[in-house]
């Protein structure tokens, strides 16, 4: 009954993970080089993370960055979440077809055109640019990514389980917030995360919608690495990694701690 | 269509339910067409047909998820279509159950009193009087998934009786269930009906099971309604050849109304002329394989019907073998014969030469 792992099988899936994970741990054991010089060995050594410690310019970025992706993120999840919402219950109503192809659009559309055009928007609404435009141009980056999530793990909902609350006397949206929600969570912030990690990483649509003081990490990291890569540069990327990887293990704990807790919630009833 | 004939045995005067002049359209397809029905207090009452005649359709415009395109629906006499289906005093287990995945089984089966704000010391009590109903006592702790098809048919049921509706709506409850347990549960679902005095309307494409459990069934024809009436009213006198062919096993043959008879191109048979009827109408006798004799010689007995033929084909089911005999007219007729050997009865062989016999009473002349 056990699958075999051909030597084949074994190949292909560490030459997969190595293809995609071999940059990222030389960056992150670089990070800890004790060298002054980013292509020679020197030792292991926290030097680069102290020296993060006392740069300013890099700390503000990078809280920046944190608090612009908190926001875009969250945003995006509950337009993306009501858009994925819409298309697949409303049925088919009037520019059904439209809505879905403009919601999808930012998903195959090149950054630096979605970068430009939101650029020309503020400035012909005449805002300063900055943070909230920043936030603004990644909701809307992010808003497809998390409709697309959504919307698949939606599909495939058994709609008898709503129609079932409902029958059972529970009013329409009592049922969305009881049933249909605790059961697509996990798709939502599946979505959040996605969201997050898109607005994180962007550098071009931060780029064009940036003004003075609002500088992303990773704007800041470009703008250094254009003068030499620094060590203190790895440091800063092996943090951003250990952040997104903690925020994924920590959204699918939380969905797992969720279920355990409505289930201990449904025992009470019972004793 | 819709008057006492029809609707069998009358239930009571104000029935409970009544569908009045049902029709509903999905765009071009009907599914349901000038369905009145009524049914009564107590009811064990099954909708049957083939697939896609409509049932489904039916019961979830009785529990609110479909508006009927026309007619009204009156429960205790009040027209419900408008009310929405969390306001509805019936309770409804589908076919897939629909158990919620991130409850545990107390938690599906107390939702419906959760939403009445019942108290805690309440939703206690009776979800464990429901677990014990549906014998399933030790489970209320269990995860939905943890459960076997039929646990979660159990939990299905105690949770869409909780409410203490006045009508259940069963769609096709059994399904799901191989056919052992699907034997077992139609009998605990008989019993469950009788103690609790609850009207249940159950949907269902097997007619086996609505025989067996319903008080009344009503048959329908794509999307409308072709006979109602108790389980045995239907077997025994369906009226029309589609019904008789569709509950159970069927010989029907063509002919044209006589005196105490129909005239057939095998012969004139005594039968029980419909009241309706007038000479030289068009009908069928239609014969039930078990009401039918088979012998080696012709029986003697005057007033006998009786057609001689030649065996076809033999069909061994265990309990009892049903031969197919062919007739003058080339036309196959089908005789069920009960495999008891104790009792002596003759068996035959594919090619004998066999005589079938019937008394008048047990062919039914249908006119449509
Ligand atoms: N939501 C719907 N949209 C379009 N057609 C439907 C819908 N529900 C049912 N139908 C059609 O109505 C007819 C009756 O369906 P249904 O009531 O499910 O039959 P049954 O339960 O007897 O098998 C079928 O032809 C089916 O295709
Ligand atoms: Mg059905």
């Amino acid at each position: 009954m056990g699958r075999k792992t051909s030597a084949f099988n074994v190949v292909s899936v560490a030459l997969g993970l190595a293809f995609l994970y071999l940059p990222i741990v030389i960056l992150v054991i670089y990070s800890f080089n004790g060298s002054r010089l980013v292509t020679v060995w020197g030792g292991w050594s926290l030097t680069w993370y102290r020296a993060l410690l006392s740069d300013r310019a890099m700390i503000d970025a990078a809280w920046a960055s944190l608090r612009i992706a908190a926001l875009s993120a969250s945003a995006a999840t509950v337009l993306g979440t009501c858009a994925a919402i819409a298309l697949t219950r409303m049925g088919r109503f009037r520019g059904r077809l439209l809505f879905s192809g403009m919601v999808y659009a930012p998903l195959v559309m090149p950054e630096v055109i979605t970068g430009l055009s939101v650029l020309l928007l503020f400035v012909a609404l005449d805002v300063d640019r900055g943070f909230w435009t920043i936030s603004i141009a990644h909701t809307t980056l992010t808003l497809c990514f998390v409709t697309v999530i959504v919307q698949s793990r939606l599909i495939s909902f058994d709609r008898s389980l709503e129609e079932a609350a409902m029958d059972l006397g529970c009013p329409p949206l009592k049922t969305f917030l009881t049933i249909t929600l605790p059961l697509i969570a996990p798709a939502i912030a599946a979505g959040w995360m996605l969201a997050f990690s898109l607005s994180l990483d962007d550098l071009v649509i931060a780029s064009f919608t940036t003004g003075p003081g609002a500088t992303t990490l990773p704007i800041r990291i470009y703008s250094e690495v254009r003068l030499g890569v620094k060590p203190e540069i790895n440091a800063v990327c092996t943090i951003m990694i250990a952040i997104v990887a903690l925020g994924t293990v920590a959204s699918s704990l939380l969905a797992k701690r969720g279920a355990m807790r409505r289930e201990r919630a449904a025992l009470s009833a019972q004793m | 269509m819709a008057d006492a004939a029809t609707q069998g045995q009358t239930a009571g005067d104000t029935p409970l339910l009544r569908f009045e002049g049902i029709g509903k359209r999905f765009g071009p397809v009907v599914a349901v067409e000038a369905f009145t029905l009524d049914i009564g207090q107590g009811e064990f009452f099954a909708l049957l047909g083939p697939s896609g005649c409509g049932k489904t359709t039916l019961l979830r415009m009785l529990a609110g998820f479909e508006t009927p395109s026309e007619g009204r629906i009156l429960l205790d006499g009040d027209d419900i279509v408008a009310v929405p289906p969390h306001r509805r005093p019936v309770n409804m287990m589908f076919q897939s159950y629909a158990l919620f995945p991130h409850l545990s089984v107390a938690g599906n089966i107390a939702f419906g009193l959760r939403q009445e704000k019942a108290g805690k010391a309440e939703i206690a009590e009776r979800v464990t009087e429901m677990l014990a109903l549906v014998r399933m006592p030790d489970f209320g702790r269990r995860r939905v998934d943890q459960l076997s098809g039929g646990q979660r048919q159990r939990v299905a049921l105690a949770r869409a009786l909780i409410k203490r509706p006045r009508v259940l709506l069963l769609d096709e409850p059994m399904a799901a269930l191989d056919k052992k347990l699907r034997a077992e549960t139609q009998f605990e679902l008989m019993e469950l009906q009788r103690k609790l005095g609850t009207t249940f309307v159950i949907v269902t494409h097997d007619q086996d099971e609505a025989m067996i459990v319903a008080d009344r069934i009503a048959v329908m024809e794509h999307g409308r309604l072709a006979q109602v009436a108790a389980p045995s009213e239907i077997y025994e006198r369906p009226n029309s050849r589609w019904v008789a062919d569709f509950i159970g096993e069927v010989t029907l043959i063509e002919g044209m109304l006589a005196d105490g008879a129909i005239e057939t191109g095998l012969g004139r048979f005594r039968a029980a002329i419909p009241s309706g009827g007038k000479k030289r109408d068009t009908a069928w006798l239609a014969l039930r394989p078990e009401k039918l004799r088979i012998d080696a010689q012709r029986p003697t007995g005057g007033e006998l019907n009786a057609v001689a033929g030649t065996v076809f084909e033999i069909g061994y089911r265990g309990d009892m073998s049903i031969y197919k005999v062919r007739l003058a007219d080339r036309s196959l007729m089908k005789v069920a014969l009960a495999n008891t050997s104790a009792r002596g009865q003759a068996s035959f062989g594919i090619d004998d030469l066999v005589w079938l016999s019937w008394p008048p009473e047990a062919g039914w002349v249908l006119t449509r």
